[in-house]
């Protein structure tokens, strides 16, 4: 069985290690932080200006000076810290972020990804996409393996504007867990049930496949 | 002390013309300056070139400027959620230069700090690259980006005091933190304006140095864009 968003999620979730700041973007990535080991130590931040992303509030308790990245209501921690967009910035730049996970339309064998801009279609801006991909220590992009048409968003070159090049760590899809080598992407891991064959005709790009996938582990 | 404090918003204003290059602080409608947006949207400019994270909504804050067609060109980094703005983007009605988040706030920053320009890695190898400087440093490859360079600073803050002192509050710090003094003349308008003496010198966010108008805005509607809660 492919794997749900929910199960997409809860698998990136097990990259997360103690000690770790973390970036989610929208979508898919969001999910992450429902999925978080009580006993792990790791901290959210939402670049427009907040580390330590708390829960949404409960109704009554929003206000309108605490928002996310997404414009959303949220709440702090006690270990909460406000602060300027640039400072933000500075923590993914300057590389204090140790985690970045994101979704995208496509991301090729090279770990170029295209995440913002489909030409002849409504544009609506990068965001901080590209300043993240383009400093975070690890990025994890999630993403379904395929689009509607059953096209594979592994490719060999990506061939929607780029957000950033070279720069994807890992890739998990409802079918897999791919990493990026220098010699393309690297079949590490296969969803419950899901054959290797399936994920190789999925893939557009360079697959190296060991002898041995094993299926997911949930722990 | 040097006094800051300007009358009203018609007052903070005075200077300000067609064709002019804005800073708008905020992340949404976060921490917008609703005052200042009201009465540039209501007077008889127009042609401005805009600098902001974002573009309000079709009825708020930023988009107040582009319902009556006041935003020549608008510099931002994420512009969903306006159906005018995108009308007026895609007939062409207003020039729009997307940039990333990390980059834009870098921009206003050096401009506040007096930076000329800067490298940062955000956008090598993507069209954002486009006909600027690339340099390696470390084996990293960088972009040159420039400092804004803008007329006014239009900023919000939640407290502030007679000689320009700021405290922000939550996230609504954002960009008004570093447009502050980023723009040939900065205006601050705040929820609760103080005389000096009054804010805890160790609790400011931004020195009165940065801001050159001060006033206390007039009922802020503070309005949510996204409300989102917790089940019980």
């Amino acid at each position: 069985m492919p794997l749900t968003k929910e199960e997409i999620a809860k698998r990136i979730a097990q990259e997360l290690h103690h000690g770790y700041y973390v970036n989610l973007g929208i979508g898919i990535p969001t999910l992450v932080a429902n999925f978080v080991p009580q006993a792990l130590q790791v901290e959210f931040q939402s670049e427009n200006g907040l580390l330590g992303v708390g829960p949404f509030p409960m109704k009554g308790a929003e206000d309108a000076d605490l928002i996310n990245a997404s414009k959303e209501t949220v709440g702090t921690l006690p270990s909460s810290s406000f602060f300027d967009t640039a400072t933000s910035f500075g923590m993914i730049r300057g590389r204090h972020i140790h985690l970045t996970v994101l979704g995208a339309m496509q991301v090729d064998q090279e770990g170029d990804i295209a995440n913002w801009k489909i030409p002849g279609k409504l544009v609506k801006g990068m965001g901080g996409a590209m300043d993240l991909v383009a400093s975070a220590k690890k990025i994890i992009v999630a993403m379904m393996h395929t689009d509607r048409k059953g096209n594979s968003k592994l490719k060999v070159k990506c061939t929607l504007p780029l957000t950033g090049v070279g720069c994807v760590n890992q890739i998990v899809t409802d079918l897999a867990v791919i990493e990026i080598t220098p010699q393309g992407f690297c079949l590490k891991e296969r969803a419950s049930g899901v054959e290797v064959d399936q994920i190789i005709r999925a893939t557009e790009g360079k697959l190296i496949v060991p002898d041995i996938v094993p299926e997911i582990q949930w722990v | 002390m040097i006094r800051k404090t300007v009358a009203d918003v018609s007052v903070a204003l005075e200077g300000i013309q067609s064709g002019m290059t804005l800073m708008l602080g905020g992340f949404g409608l976060c921490g917008i300056p609703e005052n200042l947006i009201k009465a540039i949207a209501s007077s008889p400019f127009k042609d401005f070139t805009c600098i902001s994270a974002n573009v309000g909504t079709d009825d708020f804050g930023l988009g107040l400027l582009i319902k009556e067609k006041k935003v020549k060109t608008m510099i931002g980094s994420y512009v969903g959620e306006n159906s005018e703005f995108e009308r007026q983007m895609l007939a062409n009605e207003m020039e729009v230069i997307l940039t990333p988040m990390g980059t834009l706030a870098e921009k206003c920053r050096a401009a506040q700090m007096g930076i000329p320009a800067f490298y940062t890695p955000a956008g090598f190898g993507t069209e954002v690259a486009q006909n600027k400087e690339v340099r390696t440093f470390h084996s990293k490859n960088y972009i040159l980006e420039e400092a804004y360079q803008a007329d006014f600073s239009l900023i919000k803050a939640w407290k502030g005091d007679s000689a320009g002192n700021l405290i922000f509050r939550g996230t609504a710090k954002n960009f008004n933190a570093i447009m502050s003094g980023a723009a040939t003349i900065t205006v601050a308008e705040v929820e609760e304006l103080v005389e000096v003496g009054e804010l805890d010198p160790n609790q400011i966010h931004t020195p009165g140095i940065f801001v050159d108008r001060i006033f206390q805005g007039a009922s802020y509607e503070k309005k949510i864009e996204k409300l989102t809660f917790s089940n019980p």
